[in-house]
């Protein structure tokens, strides 16, 4: 519960800028943000469980900077915090996620109806489609403050929530500390399973302690549905599957969060919601949709065209390494997924990522055949 | 500054007060501002303690071995007077279940650091037990060892300034007060003793390479154990090495305590390495003296660290030596055993031997003063020499009988 900041009063002792961090060889965003005066005013705060600013900034103090992506240096510690700290973190939502302004309303639509296309992605070149987002359940500490109780409370709340879904999503939860070593070979050669967190970016936050207690995975039977329990969030929530279906995907996903989220009002527990932020989570570059819908696709003409990274751009579109949002690129093969979580619906981003990749594999197709790409260059999103 | 340190005068005498109360000592009236108290006391009532009870199945750590689910209960909800609780001190024990080579600590808090404290210093009850400093370098005798088989020797131990939290706890600026309050008092020392201090946020790359040819820079903590604890928090801020310009005489500030003192040089003299070792320190803590502020220590547990397993005298006093025969006996582990004495690989605590070359030191921290721990190592690692040319001379050798652990 106390996690190593939560001594604020003793602290006071001590002028603010005494404790002010050195922040003079940082690159992240709470470093861009966090003036003197800011953490003047701020260091008395907590919030009724105890969050304080200092354990807010302490993972982007411990971690000056990334040297792929621009870290976001801070993390909630419950929902409340997005509150109390909101003048450093308003500032920081607003530079991660385009501007988006601390007045402006944030739009939900998990109706996998309005989603246009997406089911004749090219499977020559998409291998594989993937949703996922991460909920937080309301009343509880999140992961890096949580105490054990807490954490133990979320995981049996989520299995029991989980144990009621049928049909396609019937499933098995897999708890981490009781796994045997075939199960564990089995989800890693699925890739399934989430390992310890080795990223100082995590560890610093403290969502790491008591690993394994309280951690486990859920999938269906059919292996495309998969809920990550007690990792960076409460739940994560993937749709995935081979080929370039991300209609199919993206329908399961919604089905399946509505599913759940019913499940969990049976039993007089909600996720944290608001009109302004959208679902809350750990890290403040989820917020909004926590939606990241991606694939892997084949792109090697591409990718060494000199304008891939202005296209991507152009698409509102990221790319990574096909091991995930700390890796490089193998072989020709990207993850490309949406940029943007926040002040977009999960079916506009879903529709954006469906569009753009029609696109670059369009691309792909003209610079195979040595033609040029120049006429089809998309507009700014 | 002048407000600051008044403020700081008073916070260290109620400290103080405290901890000559003895160590674990908690005045229970005295929590912090009423809106944290009230935040914690809520969530207690949702959460009683069996729900917070860690999972310590798989778990080998000394603080596994005596945390039962009743003194959890008792201690949950306590804090010291700085707001460190039971859950913090035992943070690292739940991450880290286990290590390979030894069984670590895992964790204040008397009720559960007595019998930790008990089991890892092989009997030694706070309870009922005093702890005996001698930092006088005279008493050692026959501190010169054989060169033939000793490359070097080195003496370390650690100081905590009593007033400031300690590592895994310490707000940013109570840790930047340590390194002023050490430096000052380094800067006084003169003659072989005067040297410099480099600090790790200013250090330049030559500086750095140099220091690690030479083997004194220590590095951001990757250990697990160290980092659950905390200690490794706002890394570089505030740490930083002095070291005197012979080379010799080392500290290391902000890294797992407060300051770690270290004397060393090649070769086998011992004596030398301890002399200066007991005079620096003892100079050191002159040079705060003269300032107001002094190390924590106390007649039941003598020198006050972060990890328990330093307390006492906090001193690891030991010899790079080579043993190719010797370490091929199968009696060696025994004999180093009844010689109280602890074998490491040459790259310290997390390391094998390489080659034939170990690191002999001394197993013990607590119930023996420096001097006899010196003394210790010195005639063990001398009949370990001698069992060594036992062997090449193709002589047979004798397990020792056990020396005694505590001073009677």
């Amino acid at each position: 519960m106390p996690f190593s900041n939560t001594h604020n009063a003793m602290k006071m002792k001590f002028k603010a800028d005494q404790e002010f961090p050195d922040l003079s060889k940082h690159n992240n965003h709470m470093a861009k943000v966090l003036t003197l005066e800011m953490y003047t005013k701020l260091r008395e705060k907590q919030t009724a469980s105890g969050f304080t600013l200092d354990d807010v900034i302490q993972t982007g103090v411990d971690n000056p900077g990334h040297p792929f992506i621009m870290t976001v240096g801070c993390v909630a510690g419950d929902e409340e915090t997005y509150e109390v700290f909101k003048d450093l973190l308003d500032p920081v939502i607003q530079d991660r996620h385009g501007g988006y302004k601390p007045s402006d309303k944030h739009k939900t639509d998990l109706n996998p109806d309005n989603l246009k296309g997406g089911d004749d992605l090219d499977p020559n070149y998409v291998l594989s489609s993937r949703v996922r987002t991460g909920r937080s359940i309301r009343g509880f500490c999140l992961p890096p403050h949580c105490s054990r109780g807490e954490r133990r409370a979320i995981e049996k709340l989520s299995v029991e929530g989980l144990g009621a879904l049928d049909g396609d999503l019937k499933g098995k939860y897999y708890a981490l500390k009781n796994m045997t070593d075939e199960e564990q070979q089995q989800l890693i050669d699925d890739h399934f399973l989430f390992d310890k967190p080795v990223s100082p970016l995590l560890l610093a936050s403290g969502m790491g302690r008591d690993w394994p207690d309280g951690r486990g995975i859920w999938h269906n039977d059919n292996k495309t549905f998969l809920v990550w329990i007690n990792e960076e969030d409460h739940l994560r929530v993937i749709s995935m599957q081979k080929g370039g279906n991300m209609k199919e995907v993206f329908k399961r996903f919604c089905t399946g969060l509505t599913k759940i989220e019913s499940l969990f009002k049976t039993k007089g527990h909600e996720f944290m919601w608001n009109e302004h932020l959208g679902y809350i989570l750990t890290c403040p570059s989820n917020l909004g949709t926590g939606l990241r819908g991606g694939v892997h696709v084949k792109l090697p003409h591409l990718s060494k065209h000199e304008k891939f990274g202005e296209v991507l751009k152009k698409l509102r579109l990221q790319k990574r390494g096909t091991g995930g949002v700390d890796t490089a690129a193998v072989g020709g093969v990207f993850d490309i997924s949406n940029a943007d979580r926040l002040g977009f619906s999960e079916v506009e981003l879903v529709q954006m990522v469906v569009d753009g990749v029609k696109l670059l594999v369009e691309m792909e197709k003209r610079l195979e055949k040595g033609q040029s790409i120049d006429d089809i260059m998309p507009a700014q999103k | 500054m002048a407000s600051t340190f008044s403020r700081m005068l008073m916070g260290r005498k109620t400290a103080m007060l405290l901890a000559s109360l003895g160590t674990g000592a908690l005045a229970s009236g005295y929590l912090m501002s009423d809106v944290n108290h009230a935040a914690v006391i809520d969530r207690t009532k949702i959460f009683p303690p069996s729900s917070d009870y860690p999972d310590l199945r798989k778990h080998n750590n000394c603080m596994a071995s005596h945390l039962t689910p009743a003194i959890y209960c008792r201690l949950r909800d306590k804090l010291t007077p700085s707001g460190w609780s039971l859950d913090q001190c035992i943070q690292t024990g739940v991450d880290n279940p286990g290590h390979p080579f030894i069984k670590t600590v895992g964790m204040i808090f008397s009720d559960i650091f007595d019998p930790v404290i008990k089991e890892r210093h092989n009997g030694y009850d706070p309870r009922t037990m005093k702890h005996h400093t001698d930092l006088d370098s005279s008493k050692v005798t026959h501190g010169q060892f054989d060169e033939r088989y000793v490359l070097s020797s080195r003496v370390r131990t650690g100081r905590s300034i009593r007033g400031l939290s300690l590592p895994p706890a310490c707000t940013r600026a109570e840790r930047r007060e340590v390194e002023r309050v050490a430096t000052m008092a380094l800067s006084g020392l003169k003659g072989d003793l005067a040297g410099r201090y480099y600090r790790l946020t200013e250090m330049a790359e030559q500086e750095q390479q140099r220091l690690i040819d030479e083997h004194f820079l220590f590095d951001k903590p990757v250990s697990p154990l160290l980092i659950a604890s905390g200690m490794a928090r706002d890394w570089p801020d505030g740490r930083g090495i002095w070291h005197n310009f012979d080379k010799t005489f080392l500290i290391w500030i902000n890294e797992e305590d407060h300051t770690r003192v270290i004397s060393m040089e090649k070769g086998g003299n011992m004596k030398r390495v301890f002399e200066r070792f007991c005079r620096g320190l003892k100079e050191v803590e002159r040079l705060i003296q003269e300032r107001g502020w002094e190390f924590m220590w106390n007649e039941r547990l003598g020198y006050i660290l972060t990890c328990p397993s330093n307390l006492g005298t906090g001193l690891r006093a030991g010899v790079h030596v080579r043993l190719p025969q010797l370490s091929k006996d199968p009696r060696f582990n025994k004999i180093l055993d009844n010689l109280r004495l602890q074998k490491r690989g040459t790259g310290g605590v997390d390391t094998a031997a390489v080659g034939d070359v170990f690191d002999i030191s001394n197993l013990d921290r607590i119930g023996r003063s420096e001097v006899e721990l010196v003394q210790l190592v010195i005639d063990g690692v001398n009949y370990l020499i001698d069992c060594e040319k036992r062997l090449e001379k193709g002589q047979d050798i004798k397990v020792p009988p056990p020396v005694s652990q505590f001073r009677k």
